[in-house]
């Protein structure tokens, strides 16, 4: 297993006294079997020890490893045929959210994700999975193609927020993921959403409102990267790690408050451990729901989906005795 | 003895003409500074009579200039806000809470109101900055959304003034799905053709932005509202370069296209009463 942060120099440690064994063995041909054995399992039970374990800040830095599987690849190992569209066709084609038709076990979905680049030059020209509003504007635009053409479309989220530069407020950032919020609520075909990385805030949920939303296993959602909390709340980027903590970010903390609908398990160590077990675990997921949410109504699906975000959030009542906080009210829709 | 001796009383006003004012009585117009009566103030609507300046203000004061005769029934006043995530920063969540209580003698960031704009009946909803800074939380997201529920059931208009630094921290990821929550309503809203007109005042940043206050059948705005996604320090840290003037302002945002026009505080109650009109008929 590849070691690249603080906490898992434990499991390095232990990788490091296997390998000594085994060169002990084959130097002297003494049988070493039984402390080998010993030493793998006292491994494997650290590596869970460690990855059952992990905060929130060792998680937000898991989903950064910039080896983990990024869009194209999920799109590229589950399908076959993808055809890439480019385009919002206003503008121009935003490099950070692509997009377009593949046939996942014969059946064709559109795919839409943010990209993050390999390295740094792809970096720079994906900027760091940072949409421009003419990424969300091609989303949207591909989007309503799949429901025109009754599609179902799975979309990946992997970005450390929405590009805040000049141009961007220019051409109507916000404009452009509101408009997103607001149509992909009522699109008439299935929508599931994963979090493969990172979700930072409203550059997340731009293309995030769907009848399924999942997380990654050592992945993050929040309003605000824990960095960003950090400078606002403490006034200085010290405090990321118990930003972390306190934005409550981690995808089982997420799914406990509701927020998301399920947990993608990762491989042990994370999915740049394994990148094709992790894409086979997602896709058979997605098959799964995919037949699920075909065999819905349009409408019911819908009705479905706005009542799900609709319920979504805590309030209190004064009146009630001890402010015993509320579930919203169901929706009528 | 002292090595100073004053041989004149006063320098300016002789000390036995000083007068001492009541507090609040004056107030110095943010933007030039030319001193303002406070009966002069509330009378032109809190825009300056020398500049022409909007200051910002609250629900209490856009209720009393919007609706007829200043008359309304509010809704959903009891609903205040939780700590689902019993977060804490330099201080809880709960204390500043109260705190924003006891200073602004709100409940949170929002007050919806029913009543009538020149004759027609509407909603609405509009976020008080003074409030933690006018952030989304749990009840922001949930009084709008109920408040378009009221507006569908009883077939009105939904007027949504926005005033907000953007989504509420303390609150985290229930904060950011109020922004899908807000949005999937005005769909229904439009699905059922009823008039939503957003307002957007100084300032409009961050999740409001991103979600129901870009969202209007038209967009409407104060002279001068900062209007915006990221904030001007995020953008300037990014681009590491100063911006250029007047960006982020309603006029940028109208001549970019994201606003249908920016009216007068002191014509606004007309203008928008006239919107209503024309689709009633």
């Amino acid at each position: 297993m590849k070691i690249t942060f603080d906490f898992e120099k434990p499991i390095g440690e232990l990788q490091q006294q296997i390998e000594k064994v085994q060169q002990v063995e084959e130097k002297t041909k003494v049988d070493m079997l039984p402390t080998l054995t010993e030493l793998r399992e006292n491994l494997q039970a650290k590596k869970e020890e460690i990855f059952g374990n992990l905060n929130g800040w060792q998680n937000v830095q898991l989903s950064r490893h910039p080896e983990r599987p990024y869009t194209l690849q999920y799109i590229e190992s589950m399908s076959t045929d993808f055809i890439e569209l480019h385009g919002d066709r206003n503008m121009g084609d935003d490099k950070a959210i692509v997009g377009g038709f593949g046939s996942m076990n014969g059946q064709t979905v559109m795919f839409i994700g943010h990209q993050k680049g390999i390295n740094t030059k792809m970096r720079q020209y994906r900027n760091f999975g940072m949409a421009n509003p003419e990424g969300y504007r091609k989303a949207l635009r591909l989007m309503k193609m799949a429901e025109k053409f009754n599609k179902p479309i799975i979309t990946f989220i992997d970005t450390p927020g929405a590009y805040p530069g000049l141009e961007a407020e220019e051409r109507g950032q916000g404009e452009a993921i509101a408009r997103n919020l607001m149509e992909m609520s009522v699109l008439k075909v299935p929508v599931i959403c994963v979090i493969i990385g990172e979700g930072a805030s409203g550059g997340a949920l731009g293309i995030g409102i769907g009848d399924r939303v999942y997380m990654l296993e050592h992945t993050w959602y929040s309003v605000i990267s824990p960095e960003s909390c950090s400078s606002i709340l403490w006034r200085n980027w010290d405090n990321k790690e118990k930003a972390a903590e306190v934005l409550k970010l981690t995808s089982t903390e997420m799914y406990k408050n509701k927020l998301i609908d399920g947990i993608i398990k990762e491989p042990l160590g994370g999915a740049h451990q394994d990148p094709e077990a992790m894409i086979n675990t997602l896709k058979q997921v997605l098959l799964n729901d995919l037949d699920m949410l075909k065999a819905k109504p349009a409408d019911e699906l819908v009705n479905e989906r706005i009542a799900k975000f609709c319920a979504m959030g805590v309030v209190a009542d004064e009146d009630l005795p001890e402010n015993i906080a509320i579930e919203p009210e169901e929706t009528q829709a | 003895m002292a090595w100073f001796k004053r041989e004149e009383k006063g320098i300016i006003t002789t000390t036995k003409e000083k007068k001492e004012a009541p507090d609040g009585i004056w107030n110095k117009c943010p933007n030039c500074k030319k001193p303002l009566h406070y009966s002069e103030q509330v009378e032109n609507q809190y825009v300056c009579h020398y500049c022409g300046f909007h200051m910002r203000i609250g629900s209490k004061e856009y209720f009393s200039i919007l609706f007829d005769d200043n008359q309304f029934t509010e809704l959903f006043p009891n609903m205040i806000s939780a700590d689902p995530l019993n977060f804490a920063d330099t201080k809880k969540y709960t204390e500043r809470l109260e705190e924003s209580k006891r200073k602004t003698g709100l409940k949170d960031a929002i007050r919806s109101a029913h009543g009538k704009i020149e004759g027609h009946n509407l909603v609405i909803a509009c976020m008080d900055f003074t409030f933690i800074g006018g952030s989304m939380g749990s009840v922001v997201g949930e009084k709008i959304s109920r408040s378009i529920d009221y507006c569908i059931e009883h077939r009105m208009p939904f007027l949504m003034i926005s005033k907000s630094g953007g989504a509420r921290m303390m609150e985290a990821a229930f904060s950011l799905m109020q922004m899908a929550k807000t949005s999937a309503k005005l769909a229904l809203l439009a699905q059922a053709k009823l008039p939503y007109i957003s307002l957007l005042t100084d300032p409009t940043t961050g999740g409001v932005t991103a979600s129901y206050a870009m969202l209007g059948d038209i967009n409407v705005s104060e002279p001068g509202a900062l209007i915006g996604f990221a904030g001007p320090r995020v953008i300037k840290e990014t681009i590491k370069k100063d911006l250029p003037k007047g960006f982020q302002t309603a006029e940028f945002v109208l001549e970019h296209g994201f606003l249908d026009f920016i009216v007068d505080r002191r014509k606004m109650k007309e203008k928008l009463g006239a919107f209503i009109k024309m689709i009633d008929n």
